[in-house]
């Protein structure tokens, strides 16, 4: 398996030295795309001139209450359509729907309601995110065998201990799983949102420096998103893939 | 995000059976109607709470709707986006099944690319526009790129994942019948997995069109995405509003109708 | 260790050449990104005569499975020479018939279809198609079933229609894995019944691949008895059994006597495969 991983990332770097070969040998456009040297020492110049920490911090806020919420929320909800049998038969073809909508379209209703800050860009990445919270809730509690429910009720467990004790943890990998997919989501929808529109950033900081020209600035802070974003979710989904391992058969 | 995650982006586990008993048909249709009404009272509501009608009323909203749809612009607009549109699911739907079966018949090289494949899948793609922007252009080619970006990889993902986890009985019956390796895929692989090729084309179908839009919103002086941009800049709510409700119910009609051909495809082949 | 059963009780056969032939037969298993080898069968000598019907018993995990994807030409032996018709086995050889334990009925087509599926390709044309497909239909009593789907029959009809599917191919050599493992007992001895019935139909020789000593006894003219992994022969013991048999042959004294036999020798071996049970996939 780790074999396999490192070939994996010899791919990757064979791909990166291709291109940097590529833009040696001016086969590609200075225009188009800067040699991976370069962004990479651009990188760092983002990262040690701290210009940019404030749009990062900004980002991450946003990322974060994004998350908070829709894993709180969705997680509330999702208990809630799971328990009541009409809220279920009303909600699901609409769930099975969501995601078929290009919800991001509402984005400027957003920006009307709320003007060009942060709320706009929160609220249109919770939209983005709870449904994944919400359906991975009813998954996992859907998934918890009968006859762990079944021993419960021949222990006389009390609801808030059933729940507590059984529920919870059996059905805890998937709901692990919606909160990676809510963390994955939260910063698709804040990252487009702040690129398409929005003050401050760092999808505006990338947006800015495109309508600029800043082409090095721009791939620095291009680099930077990739590789945070793929950080964080190669940790999620590595703590997934061990819980779905350990707590099921 | 593991590419196995991306099933839980269809149906919650627990599909309902399908009825034929008029009460449990009733029982089926009639609370999702319910919710739709209280959604729709819930909107009206927001309406009168906040000054001035800030947010347009279900009512201004459709009319705005309709408004549109006698107008001719926009329906330039729906066919620049529709154009984009059919181009990236087309070349999505062939390019990843494509390279889904090639993924899937060449283990080794499937192996490798599957992280960084589901990798580039939960990236948040509209980073990287910029550079599809400086090879392309504004314009259209730059749209039906942006389309494909999100369409490509989950079809590819979704294909592979198909045939991977095929009964391998299958494939031993293939080979025991000394079908080459073109007629297996033919006429055993492929019929095998066409229930997950249409879910994965349901799933392409969203995701492209939601690339094209957001590219408009960005990056295009035609289209819905941009006249729904444009409209913001005018605080013209109704607009964006309605355009919201004409891809929302163009997206779930198709979703629908791509929902209901996998579930009579699956019904079928209940047996696996 | 190896054993050819020299006793032929009434086997007129043994002149012709054999069916198939396998010669010091092993297969090594590599584990993936590693340097461990798994021995998982053999040395295996065995000839299997025209038109006879051998059964191969073993405990769970001794390769027996591993045997039959010699034989089909699935996977080359490690070690040894393995031949069919006289031809040495490179690929899956035409001639040979295969129905795996798991169902392997394509859900996509009608039962019809699927018994058609093979001679599509073959280059045959339509009016002989249908007309063995017709045939492999009724033999296996699927013909109030053609337009249905597997999906709609039961594990038994579904494996009917794996076998109507090899026998339109007119196999000279049929081998099963374990067919009706997922079955319960009173189908498995029609499914037997069926068998037999096929077998003295098509005059192939059948090579029967299972864990049920009963089975093994019942249907074969010989049964091989294999040892734990790494798998050989360490009995062929000939049952002398009348060609006409069906599953009634049960009532016959000499049957106990025959299963005694076979579990003699093998419960030694599968107390052996439980004590070593999870030291190594299967």
């Amino acid at each position: 398996m780790r074999y396999r991983a490192l070939v994996t990332l010899a791919v990757v770097l064979a791909c990166v030295l291709a291109l940097e070969l590529a833009c040696a040998l001016g086969w590609v456009a200075r225009t188009v795309i800067i040699p991976p040297s370069e962004m990479v020492g651009s990188l760092r110049d983002i990262l040690w001139s701290g210009e940019f920490n404030r749009a990062i911090a900004l980002t991450l806020t946003n990322v974060m209450i994004s998350v908070v919420i829709s894993i709180a929320a969705g997680f509330v909800l999702g208990v809630a359509i799971h328990a009541s049998d009409f809220l279920r038969r009303a909600v699901e073809p609409y769930l099975a729907s969501y995601y078929a909508v290009p919800t991001f379209i509402f984005y400027p209703v957003f920006i009307v309601l709320f003007g060009v800050n942060s709320a706009a860009i929160i609220a249109i990445a919770v939209l983005l995110s709870i449904v994944a919270m919400i359906t991975a809730t009813m998954n996992g509690l859907d998934r918890i065998p009968t006859v762990l429910l079944r021993t419960a009720k021949i222990m006389r467990l009390s609801p808030v201990k059933t729940a507590l004790m059984i529920q919870l943890p059996a059905a805890a990998p998937y709901f692990f799983t919606g909160a990676r997919l809510s963390v994955a989501y939260s910063f698709i929808g804040v990252i487009a949102s702040e690129f398409i529109l929005s003050g401050d950033g760092l999808g505006y900081a990338i947006a800015y420096a495109y309508n600029n020209f800043e082409n090095r600035q721009m791939y620095g802070l291009m680099l930077l998103i990739v590789i945070a974003v793929t950080l964080v979710n190669m940790t999620l989904d590595r703590l997934d893939r061990r819980l779905q391992s350990r707590l099921r058969r | 995000m593991s590419s196995k995650a991306m099933s839980s982006k269809t149906l919650p586990s627990k599909a309902m059976p399908s009825q034929t008993l008029p009460g449990e048909a009733l029982r089926n249709i009639v609370p999702p109607i319910v919710l739709a009404l209280v959604l729709i009272l819930c909107w009206q509501g927001l309406h009168l709470a906040t000054a001035s009608g800030a947010i347009s009323s279900p009512a201004a909203t459709l009319a705005r709707l309709v408004v549109l749809m006698g107008s001719g612009r926009f329906w330039l607009d729906v066919a620049e986006t529709g154009t984009a549109f059919a181009w990236a699911l087309a070349l999505s739907i062939v390019l990843g099944i494509g390279l889904g079966v090639v993924l899937a018949l060449l283990r080794p090289v499937g192996e490798v690319m599957e992280p960084i494949l589901v990798t580039f899948y939960s990236l948040p793609k509209v980073t990287l526009y910029p550079l599809v922007l400086l090879i392309f252009g504004l314009g259209m080619p730059a749209k039906v790129a942006f389309g494909i970006m999100h369409g490509l990889v989950p079809i590819t993902l979704l294909t592979r994942n198909a045939i991977t986890q095929l009964k391998p009985v299958y494939l031993r019956t293939a080979k025991v019948m000394r079908l080459s390796a073109f007629e297996a895929v033919r006429s055993v692989v492929l019929p095998a997995i066409i229930p997950e090729l249409v879910a994965g084309i349901r799933i392409g179908f969203s995701l492209s069109l939601l690339g094209v839009l957001i590219g408009e919103m960005f990056a295009s002086k035609r289209g819905l995405g941009f006249t729904a941009v444009n409209a913001m800049g005018l605080g013209d709510l109704d607009t964006i509003m309605a355009i919201g409700l004409f891809l929302a119910l163009f997206a779930v009609l198709a979703n629908s109708g791509l929902l209901s051909l996998e579930r009579a495809i699956r019904h079928r082949s209940a047996g696996r | 260790m190896t054993v050819l059963a020299m006793a032929s009780r009434g086997a007129p056969k043994a002149a012709e050449p054999p069916a198939a032939s396998l010669k010091g037969v092993t297969r090594h298993y590599r584990f993936p990104g590693g340097a461990k080898t798994l021995h998982a069968l053999g040395p295996i000598d065995l000839d299997l005569r025209q038109g006879e019907f051998f059964s191969v018993v073993g405990p769970s995990g001794c390769g027996k499975s591993t045997l039959l994807d010699v034989l089909a030409g699935l996977n080359p032996p490690s070690e040894g020479t393995a031949s069919f018709e006289g031809k040495p086995i490179t690929g899956v050889p035409d001639g040979i018939g295969v129905v795996f334990q798991e169902d392997a009925s394509f859900p996509w087509l009608t039962v019809e279809a699927n018994v058609a599926f093979g001679l599509k390709r073959a280059g045959i044309d339509q009016a002989e198609i249908d007309r063995r497909v017709d045939y492999a239909v009724g033999f296996m009593g699927l013909r109030d079933f053609r337009q249905s789907y597997p999906a709609q029959l039961s594990g038994g009809m579904r494996q009917r229609v794996c076998i109507a599917r090899t026998l339109v191919l007119q196999p000279r050599l049929i081998l099963l894995d374990e067919p009706f493992g997922a079955l319960d007992q009173q189908t498995r001895l029609i499914m037997g019944d069926e068998l037999l019935r096929l077998w003295r139909e098509t005059r192939a020789t059948v090579l029967l691949i299972t864990h049920s000593l009963d089975e093994a006894a019942m249907l074969a003219d010989r049964v091989g008895v294999m040892s734990a992994r790494p798998g050989l022969f360490i009995d062929v013991i000939e049952t002398g059994w009348p060609s006409d048999r069906d599953s009634r042959i049960v009532a016959d004294p000499r049957f106990g006597e025959m299963t005694g036999r076979i579990w003699e020798k093998l419960r030694t071996e599968t107390m052996k495969h439980m004590q070593t049970q999870g030291a190594g996939p299967r």
